[in-house]
């Protein structure tokens, strides 16, 4: 055991690696046709990674810099309506794409983080709120965006000299996004930029009174989430093959942020719980109709009440409601 | 008082004033503190000490008057663009990054001094490891020199008010620059913290830092400061050396009262 614990100090990657590996097997079984997995479960993977990575941008604004965003699915759809439209209009290829969608979501996120500089709390959340909705009508009016009759036909991506079309393709490349969501995302939070935001998130005038441009660092967090956010969009558009502007209603905003609130904000894993047990339920909760709105809202309020800092739960941070878990006093578990 | 004169000027107030609509929270001060210094600020609760310190670091705008950093102008400038070239400070009620731990804390400290940007920390440049051997190997000096090595890993929360205390003036220290600005250092220790930190402080300003510091507890700055500077009301009612103050006839009415009875208790 000692020596488990020894290697994963040392060789983390190793382990790294092995989760991967493990990822890799259930579409490898079925491109290798060693075992039909059903089309339909490969798909709720999909889903699983794509909005963990999606609840993950949303987890960078929220969890670490401390402001509340709740516009998550504008950025989203900015990315899917950008990668639909210049693929089926200029026939744009998906891997250009990519860093352009993200491109034109975080020049948005930079247009909204703009004005709401001065803004916190409740404030912020109304006019992200507002600029998500307001992407959407755009989306549902203008006849770019192909107005309420959506964009059809959006092509696959191609890889390897594959059409990307069924999910077991299409499981790498959001195995891959979420991945390199995760690298860089963990690289900037150990670096200068991410101890910065999470200062600003502890606290601002302090942060400011050591010289940390608290404006800047808040506009940069905004656009990293939103980068990240128009990308997953860009991959959502093909592997939906249809995109249209109900798909990008606040709910969906709701939805990632229920996410992150029961996975945990703050922690990188948060978003992949989350985003796990919200997938699953809604999936597997479809024979209740409606009614399985009710479950899920009776579990956000579950959690609000029980674990306020999520499942994966920052016990040690201020979003665990200012509580400080304080180390178990020597002889205290002996006694217990 | 010759010899200090002879030290040149770090921070200057000329003529500061401070209304918050028809309050006059601090009136007319004029301010020198010399290198070298420790500058000690006092007077009743309410006098606008803190609204001073404020006006300093950018905190607040400035109503009338200027503040001067070594001959540049600090008066238009903001908080972070202070903090960044001139001026370092703690706050009245502490204000700490709570729950990192005491080394993150200090670290950020150390910002304004490295520049690795998003890319150099998803790349991990040469820039990126430069920054990060420079910021870790300069806190956990500083926490040495402090005296709170020990306790790197702790969350800041976790410690003791004193100690608090000291993570705040150890991350303030990080930014390097010539003045340090304490907003009561002392209140809420015990009077052995309070003597413990009496004696950091001097060796801080015998190793070349100027201080300038709020407090209540007398004994503290009487016995520290090279030069006090009284406030009440928001107006400067004296400027001198901690004995000239002691003797000082409106202070001394500023803080006891006037009349028979303070007479009394004065003698």
């Amino acid at each position: 055991m000692s020596t488990l614990k020894n290697l994963w100090q040392k060789k983390r990657w190793i382990f790294w690696l092995l989760i991967v590996a493990l990822l890799c097997v259930p579409p490898m079984l079925k491109i290798l046709g060693i075992y039909k997995i059903k089309a339909l479960y490969l798909r709720y993977a999909c889903n699983i990674m794509m909005y963990a990575t999606l609840a993950g941008s949303l987890n960078v604004i929220n969890g670490y810099s401390g402001q509340t965003c709740l516009g998550q699915a504008g950025f989203f759809a900015i990315g899917a309506y950008t990668c639909a439209i210049l693929s089926t209009r200029l026939g744009v290829s998906f891997w250009v794409l990519l860093p352009l969608c993200g491109l034109a979501s975080g020049l948005i996120g930079l247009l909204v983080s703009l004005p709401t500089l001065r803004l916190q709390g409740i404030y912020l959340s109304i006019v992200t709120l507002g600029a998500s909705e307001i992407i959407r009508i755009i989306a549902q009016t203008a006849s770019i965006t192909g107005g309420a009759m959506g964009i059809k036909g959006i092509p696959y991506p191609w890889l390897f000299g594959l059409d990307a079309f069924r999910p077991e393709y299409y499981y790498f490349i959001f195995l891959v996004l979420g991945i390199l969501f995760l690298f860089c995302t963990s690289r900037i939070l150990g670096s200068r930029v991410g101890r910065a935001w999470i200062s600003i998130r502890e606290d601002q005038v302090a942060a400011k009174s050591l010289g940390v441009r608290t404006s800047f660092y808040k506009s940069l967090n905004f656009v990293y989430g939103a980068f990240w956010a128009g990308v997953i969009g860009c991959a959502y558009a093909p592997f939906v093959n249809f995109i249209e502007s109900s798909q990008f209603t606040t709910d969906k905003g709701f939805d990632v942020l229920a996410m992150i609130v029961i996975g945990g904000q703050g922690t990188l894993i948060g978003p992949i719980i989350g985003s796990t047990i919200v997938t699953i339920l809604t999936e597997s909760l479809r024979f209740l109709g409606v009614w399985r709105y009710v479950i899920y809202a009776l579990i956000i309020i579950a959690m609000m009440w029980l674990r306020p800092q999520g499942i994966a739960g920052a016990t040690n941070s201020i979003l665990a409601g200012g509580k400080v878990k304080r180390k178990p006093q020597k002889g205290k578990g002996a006694k217990a | 008082m010759s010899e200090r004169d002879n030290r040149p000027v770090l921070l200057e107030a000329q003529g500061v004033c401070k209304y918050f609509g028809g309050l006059k929270a601090v009136e007319n001060v004029d301010m020198q503190i010399r290198e070298g210094d420790i500058f000690g600020i006092i007077g009743p609760n309410g006098a606008g000490k803190t609204t001073f310190f404020n006006m300093c670091t950018g905190m607040y705008p400035v109503t009338k008057g200027k503040i001067l950093f070594e001959g540049n102008d600090l008066t238009k400038l903001n908080t972070e663009e202070i903090a960044e070239k001139y001026i370092a400070r703690t706050f009245q009620n502490i204000q700490l990054f709570r729950f990192m731990t005491v080394l993150e804390n200090v670290k950020i400290g150390c910002h304004v001094q490295t520049h690795s940007n998003l890319f150099d920390a998803i790349l991990h440049s040469r820039r990126y490891h430069d920054d990060e051997a420079y910021t870790t190997k300069k806190s956990l000096d500083i926490l040495k020199r402090i005296g709170l090595y020990e306790y790197r890993d702790v969350k800041a929360s976790n410690l003791s008010y004193g100690m608090q205390r000291k993570v705040e003036i150890a991350r303030a220290m990080a930014l390097d620059h010539k003045i340090l600005l304490l907003d009561e250092p002392a209140a809420g220790m015990n009077p052995q913290e309070t003597q413990s930190l009496m004696e950091f402080i001097k060796q801080l300003n015998a190793d070349g830092l100027t201080i300038a510091v709020i407090e209540h507890d007398m004994k503290f700055i009487m016995n520290s400061c090279n030069r006090i500077l009284v406030l009440n009301f928001g107006q400067k009612i004296f400027e001198g050396t901690p004995q000239e103050v002691k003797e000082n006839r409106e202070v001394q009415e500023a803080y006891f009262g006037k009349g028979m009875v303070a007479g009394e208790a004065l003698k």
